[in-house]
Order: structure tokens, then C-alpha cells, then sequence
């Protein structure tokens, strides 16, 4: 059947249905994203705003520490989604298989997604103490000196992607598991007739037919790694000094220190760099599936 | 506490409904404070106090939390119109920031402000009118000590920073932490900068003019480097505790408490939390300024305690200047002193200092006793701070950047507060 495009299909719905929506939307998305690119043009104290141009945008792009903060935050975007994605997957497959108490472990794995962000931020911190915290005082029974986990600076983004990995590994788990249970058996049975290994099976069959939730999973953390702020936030400040610093941590901090005209410029340099990565990520998505 | 405000308001309401006759007229004033035990119970207890002499007055006090994240609220809640009657907030360079000439009630007028001392009147003043008055006493900002240490190493208090490091390489090789540092909480890093003010200003007499004007900079003034050079020599020197980076400001305090740590270099306001928390070890804590390089111009920087102000977009502006006239009064001053531990001297004339101060108070009043011995804190003698000092400094105590490309770093973050700030030259 030949694909209709939206705008030619006449709407179903009367135009009131829709004004409620659209008003909501306007008030509430529409306009402040709009206001927000005039206040990023200004210097700006909540009460009066100066029109500086791009002067704003000069100066962030000046900080040293943003261009850390950029690099930071494609590293830990693309570490997280990673290693979401991989082992979310493994998970997702150990947990659909035959194994015993199954959905005791679908529901532990899940736990860490429910709790507070903040919270886990504070335990791990304690944790990941050098001297005094249990995860080095484990490997110093085991007689290895444990790294200083979120005093070491170019250790401290990774510990905190780690945690950021116990966390969410959860919420990619259940989107595999419901993307595996969507796979036909008989691709199976008839690869065990053709006398295919498991690892073929996993290979050929799995992967290539889970690929909607894979997309779903690659998507879903790339943003939230891309906009990550409180777990980073709880754990190091951005810091030691701006080693551990993403785009969101340095927008957060010109806020407080009262820069709001520059926090909201950064606020729409990290808005395009999403824009940036994920649309032509989504685009690449689509195709390849439309050409399989 | 909103829905106590509510059910107070409520439970008014219907008093005023069914009471036949017209009560006086009551009044609730807000009260925002940051959270720390020692403000709060100031706070508590001057409330108390006042209500008992105002009985028509209700004060509710709010809290909040301190640092970055209470300025957040300040700014916020001032710019929307949201603040509480009367609020605590720092002096100097921090409420400039807040714009008092717009967004503040002049009090240059309030009766007790005619005790209050003349330093502390300047660091709440903006255009030559007064919007605070002081809660709390005078503090310093210099090294704190143990004081057995010191006995049981026979070391004396240095006078200068050669002394000062000639001290710590003993009490390392006595196998003590010769210096805490707490990065967790980073704004405990920035004290060997800005308490070293006190020597900036002895060698270069009109630094904050210059400063405030675009002229002097941190990196091409060698006397203000010096700030950031010793404290990579100290951290080069590996006289820090093992786990600087991620111990907090309250493992500092027990650190040079209980002589884990010989000196931690922090304000006196820590005494107060000194009391709180280790009160047996209260008395082998002592105090030193920082020491300078040239032992005969030894001084004290002085830090301004916050004060109490008044939103000009308060409808309660006459009930709100009672109180603050109040909390500015001898007895007002009297009353926190009491309450708290004295940190440095009152700033209220005719206000007694009490008689059991802890030592670490006695060792900083001799700098109080001679002219010239003490200077304002450069955040009071220029509205600019930049903002992101506390973690410069913990790069270079961490040893993650060297002393000039940090103080060039600082300079740029203090253009960026200027021009936030409108100021001109910048």
C-alpha cells in the first residue's frame, strides 16, 4: 500500500479538538523555547536584559573549561549509551532464557531505575571514598591499592558513568526483554534444524531482529547521556577543579553564580548539539530500516 | 512550613470573622536564613525575643540551604518578587551582586545603625546608602591550629610563610598531616588566596582600586600570585591528608580538632561548628593569620559577618525596619552572642565581648588592637568575585593546573562577574 503523506490525508478530528493541545503547548513549550533564544542574546539579572548580540555565545565558547565540558560530555553520552546498550542486551537475553527465579532477577535488574538519582549519587560517593570508602577498602583486603575513584581527574567522569551504568541498565533491559519477546520462535526452530550454534543464532537471528529496540535503547540513553546533569551533579560538582565537568554542570554553575543571558545561551548550545547528534543518528536509523 | 503559614492564616481569618471586637492589628513577618544550627538558633532566638516585646508581631522563620545554592535562591526568589520580609544574606561582593539599589530597602535611617561600626556600615552600602544591618560578629580568615601539636613539636606560631613551611616539615616528619584539605566541600579551597589579602594589600596599597577599574590583575601582580603559588607548594610539598579530594569541611574541623591535622586554613566562623561538634577539643584549637613574607608586616584579613535585609518589594517595610532595628541593637547583638560562639569581635558598639571566648578568639584579638593590623577581605572593598575560584583554586591544590595559568583563569571569570555586574571600564 503506497504511504499517504500526513498533510494530504484530511484530519479526522474537528480544528477545536485541537486548540486545548496547541494552547497548553504555546504557553507552556512554545513560547519560553522562543523567549529563551531572545535571552540568550542578552545579559540578563531576571529583572532587566541588555541586548549583547552574540557576545554570550563569544564568551562561552571562550570558557576553558566548555570545551572540556563538550568533549566531557560526548565521551560520557556515548560511554553510557554504549555500555547500556551492550550489556542491556546480554541482560536482556540472559533474562528471557530458561533460568531459575527469572522474574526476581528481570525485577532486580530493574530496581536501581526507581531510585532517586540523588540518592544513589550520595551512596556511591561514600562508596568511592579513597581512603575510607568500601569499594577501596574491598580491594585493599584483596591487596590492590584502589584508585582515588572520584578525586583521581581523569578517573572521575568514568566512575560516575559507571554509576550512571548501574542505573539505567534497568530501563534498557526491559525494552530488550519486550523486543526479544517479539521475535518469532520459528526463526529458531528452524536454525536449530539447520544445526546453527547458539552464538549463530544470537548472531544472525537476535541482533538483526531486535534491531527496533536497539535503536529505541541507542537513542533513549545517547540523549539522557548527552543532557546527564544530576548524577554528575551529586557525585563530583563537575569537579575535582573541572575534570568531571559536561555541558549541563558549567550551564548549572553560570546560573548560580548569576549569569543568566550566558547559562541560557549554553542552555541552546547543548539544545543544537542534541539536535546536532541525535537527528541525523534518527535519519541514519530509518533508512537502513526502510532499505532492509 | 507553607501549609503551617496557611493554617495560621486560616485559623486568623476565622478569629478576625467571629471576634466581635477589633483586635490590634497583627502582623506576620517571613524570615529567610540559611540552614546552618548557628544561624538558625541566632535566628530562633532573636525571634523569640522580639515577639515578647512586640507581642502583635508574628515572625516566621524560613530556611534555606547555603553556598551557590542558596545565592540561587536569594537572586531567584528576589527577582520574582518571591522574597521573604526580611532575609539573612552576605556582605560585600556578594550583595552587590544582588543590585540593592534596586532591589533592596534603604535602612540607612534605622536608629540602631548608629552603633553600628563604620567598616561593616561600608560593606553594606551601595551609592552612599546603608540596606543592612550586622547578624553576628567580626571573623578572620587565616589558619587554624592545634595548639598540643604545636607544644608537643615545641613549634611556634609563624610569622611568616618560610616559618609557616619550616613548621609543617616538621610536624611531617612527626608523622602528622601537616595541612587539611577538604575538596568535597570546594569553597574550603580557596582560603590561602583570599585570606592572604591582608599581604596583597600591605605590598600593593591600591590593589582593589585597580582591580575593581580593570587595571590590576591577579596574574601580572606578583604579590596576589602568591596566594595560588604557596598553595602549590604546599600540595607539592605533600603536606595535605591522603584523601583531600573527597574529604569535607567537617572532616577538616575534626581533623584539627583532635590534632589528626596540625592547621587547616578556614574562617573563624568555624568555631562556632568547632563548639557544636568537638567541644572537648574546643580549647587546643588556636588561631594565626596568614603569614606573609616579611614577618614585621604580620596582619589579619578581616572577614564582614552577613546581615539582615529588607526587599524593597515588601509590603511590610515599617514592621520588617522594627526588627531589623532590633537584631541591630546592643541587645539584639547581645543576644547572638550569647546564643553562639563569639567568632572574632562584635561590630555594635557598646556590645560586650564575653568573658569565656575560646582561645582560638583571644589569639585574633591582638590584631584588632592595633591600627593597620587588620584589612577587609578584598570581596569587601570590590563588588567583584569571580565565581569559579573555588574550583580553580582545587585544580592547583589538587596539583591538576600550575599557579600563573590558574591566576590568568581567575582573571578571566572575575572580567566575566564585571561584566555581568554593568560595571565600567570593563
Amino acid at each position: 500500500m503506497a504511504q499517504t503523506s500526513p498533510r494530504s490525508q484530511k484530519s479526522p478530528y474537528p480544528l477545536w479538538f485541537f486548540v486545548p493541545a496547541a494552547v497548553i503547548h504555546g504557553v507552556f513549550f512554545l513560547a519560553p523555547t522562543v523567549k529563551s533564544f531572545w535571552y540568550s542574546l542578552t545579559r540578563w539579572d531576571l529583572s532587566t536584559a541588555e541586548f549583547i548580540g552574540l557576545e554570550n555565545f563569544r564568551q562561552f565558547f571562550s570558557e576553558p573549561f566548555l570545551v572540556q565540558g563538550l568533549v566531557n560530555t560526548l565521551i560520557y553520552a556515548v560511554t553510557t549509551s554504549g555500555l547500556k546498550t551492550v550489556c542491556g542486551l546480554l541482560l536482556a537475553v540472559l533474562l528471557t532464557g530458561n533460568i531459575f527465579a527469572r522474574g526476581f532477577l528481570r525485577t532486580v535488574v530493574f530496581f536501581p531505575v526507581l531510585v532517586s538519582t540523588i540518592g544513589i549519587g550520595i551512596t556511591f560517593t561514600v562508596m568511592m571514598h579513597p581512603t575510607r570508602g568500601i569499594i577501596n577498602v574491598a580491594l585493599e583486603a584483596l591487596g590492590i591499592d584502589g584508585p582515588g575513584w572520584l578525586t583521581n581527574p581523569s578517573l572521575a567522569l568514568f566512575s560516575v558513568a559507571l554509576v550512571d551504568l548501574w542505573k539505567g541498565v534497568g530501563l534498557a533491559t526491559l525494552i530488550f526483554i519486550a523486543g526479544l519477546a517479539a521475535i518469532s520462535t520459528d526463526y529458531y526452530e528452524a536454525a536449530r534444524i539447520d544445526g546453527a550454534t547458539r552464538f549463530q543464532q544470537f548472531w544472525r537471528i537476535t541482533l538483526p531482529l531486535v534491531r527496533p529496540a536497539t535503536v529505541t535503547v541507542v537513542t533513549l540513553s545517547l540523549i539522557g547521556g548527552l543532557r546527564s546533569f544530576d548524577l554528575i551533579w551529586a557525585m563530583t560538582r563537575g569537579g575535582p577543579g573541572f575534570s568531571s565537568d559536561v555541558v549541563a554542570s558549567v550551564i548549572y554553575k553560570q546560573y548560580q553564580a548569576g549569569f543568566y543571558g550566558l547559562s541560557t545561551a549554553g542552555n541552546v548550545i547543548l539544545f543544537a548539539l542534541i539536535v546536532a547528534i541525535i537527528l541525523p543518528l534518527t535519519l541514519w536509523f530509518n533508512r537502513r530500516e526502510v532499505s532492509q | 512550613m507553607t501549609i503551617h503559614i496557611k493554617a495560621y492564616l486560616a485559623s486568623t481569618a476565622l478569629i478576625a470573622l467571629l471576634a466581635t471586637t477589633p483586635a490590634h492589628a497583627e502582623v506576620t513577618l517571613s524570615f529567610l536564613v540559611d540552614n546552618s544550627p548557628d544561624t538558625v538558633a541566632a535566628a530562633e532566638a532573636l525571634v523569640e525575643a522580639y515577639q515578647q516585646k512586640a507581642p502583635d508581631v508574628t515572625i516566621e522563620i524560613e530556611q534555606r540551604p547555603g553556598g551557590g545554592e542558596g545565592d540561587n535562591i536569594v537572586k531567584t526568589r528576589l527577582a520574582t518578587g518571591e522574597m521573604s520580609d526580611v532575609f539573612l544574606y552576605n556582605s560585600g561582593s556578594l550583595l552587590q551582586a544582588l543590585k540593592p539599589q534596586q532591589t533592596l530597602a534603604d535602612l540607612t535611617d534605622v536608629p540602631a545603625q548608629a552603633k553600628v561600626d563604620q567598616g561593616f556600615k561600608s560593606v553594606v552600602s551601595a551609592d552612599g546608602k546603608v540596606y543592612g544591618v550586622p547578624f553576628g560578629t567580626a571573623m578572620g580568615g587565616g589558619i587554624l591550629y592545634n595548639r598540643a601539636i604545636y607544644q608537643e613539636l615545641g613549634l611556634s606560631v609563624p610569622k611568616t610563610w618560610a616559618e609557616f613551611m619550616a613548621n609543617n616539615e616538621k610536624i611531617k616528619a612527626a608523622g602528622k598531616v601537616a595541612v587539611a584539605q577538604t575538596y568535597r566541600d570546594t569553597w574550603t579551597s580557596q582560603l590561602f588566596v583570599l585570606a592572604d589579602y591582608y599581604n596583597v594589600q600591605a605590598a600593593v596599597p591600591n590593589f582593589a582600586d585597580d582591580y575593581t577599574n580593570n587595571k590590576a590583575k591577579y596574574a601580572t601582580t606578583p604579590a596576589a600570585m602568591k596566594g595560588f603559588d604557596h598553595l602549590k607548594e604546599a600540595h607539592d610539598a605533600g603536606l595535605f591528608n591522603e584523601d583531600f579530594g573527597a574529604a569535607s569541611y567537617d572532616d577538616g574541623l575534626r581533623m584539627v580538632a583532635t590534632g589528626e591535622a596540625a592547621h587547616y586554613p578556614m574562617l573563624t566562623f568555624a568555631i562556632g561548628a568547632l563548639k557544636q561538634n568537638y567541644p572537648e577539643n574546643l580549647g587546643d584549637v588556636g588561631f594565626f593569620a596568614q603569614p606573609g613574607e616579611d614577618a614585621a608586616k604580620n596582619g589579619l584579613t578581616v572577614w564582614m559577618p552577613p546581615a539582615i535585609y529588607i526587599p524593597a518589594a515588601s509590603e511590610k517595610i515599617d514592621e520588617a525596619k522594627k526588627f531589623a532595628d532590633f537584631v541591630g541593637s546592643v541587645e539584639g547583638c547581645k543576644i547572638m552572642t550569647d546564643i553562639n560562639t563569639v567568632q572574632g569581635p562584635p561590630l555594635i558598639d557598646g556590645c560586650p565581648l564575653p568573658a569565656d571566648v575560646p582561645p582560638a578568639v583571644t589569639d585574633m584579638l591582638p590584631y584588632f588592637k592595633t591600627q593597620g593590623l587588620t584589612a577587609p577581605a578584598l570581596e569587601f572593598v570590590s563588588p567583584i568575585k569571580g565565581p569559579a575560584l573555588e574550583q580553580i583554586t582545587v585544580e592547583v591544590g589538587s596539583g591538576i593546573r600550575g599557579p600563573a595559568e590558574a591566576a590568568a583563569l581567575y582573571d578571566e571569570d572575575v572580567r566575566k562577574q564585571a561584566k555581568q555586574l554593568g560595571l565600567s571600564n570593563w
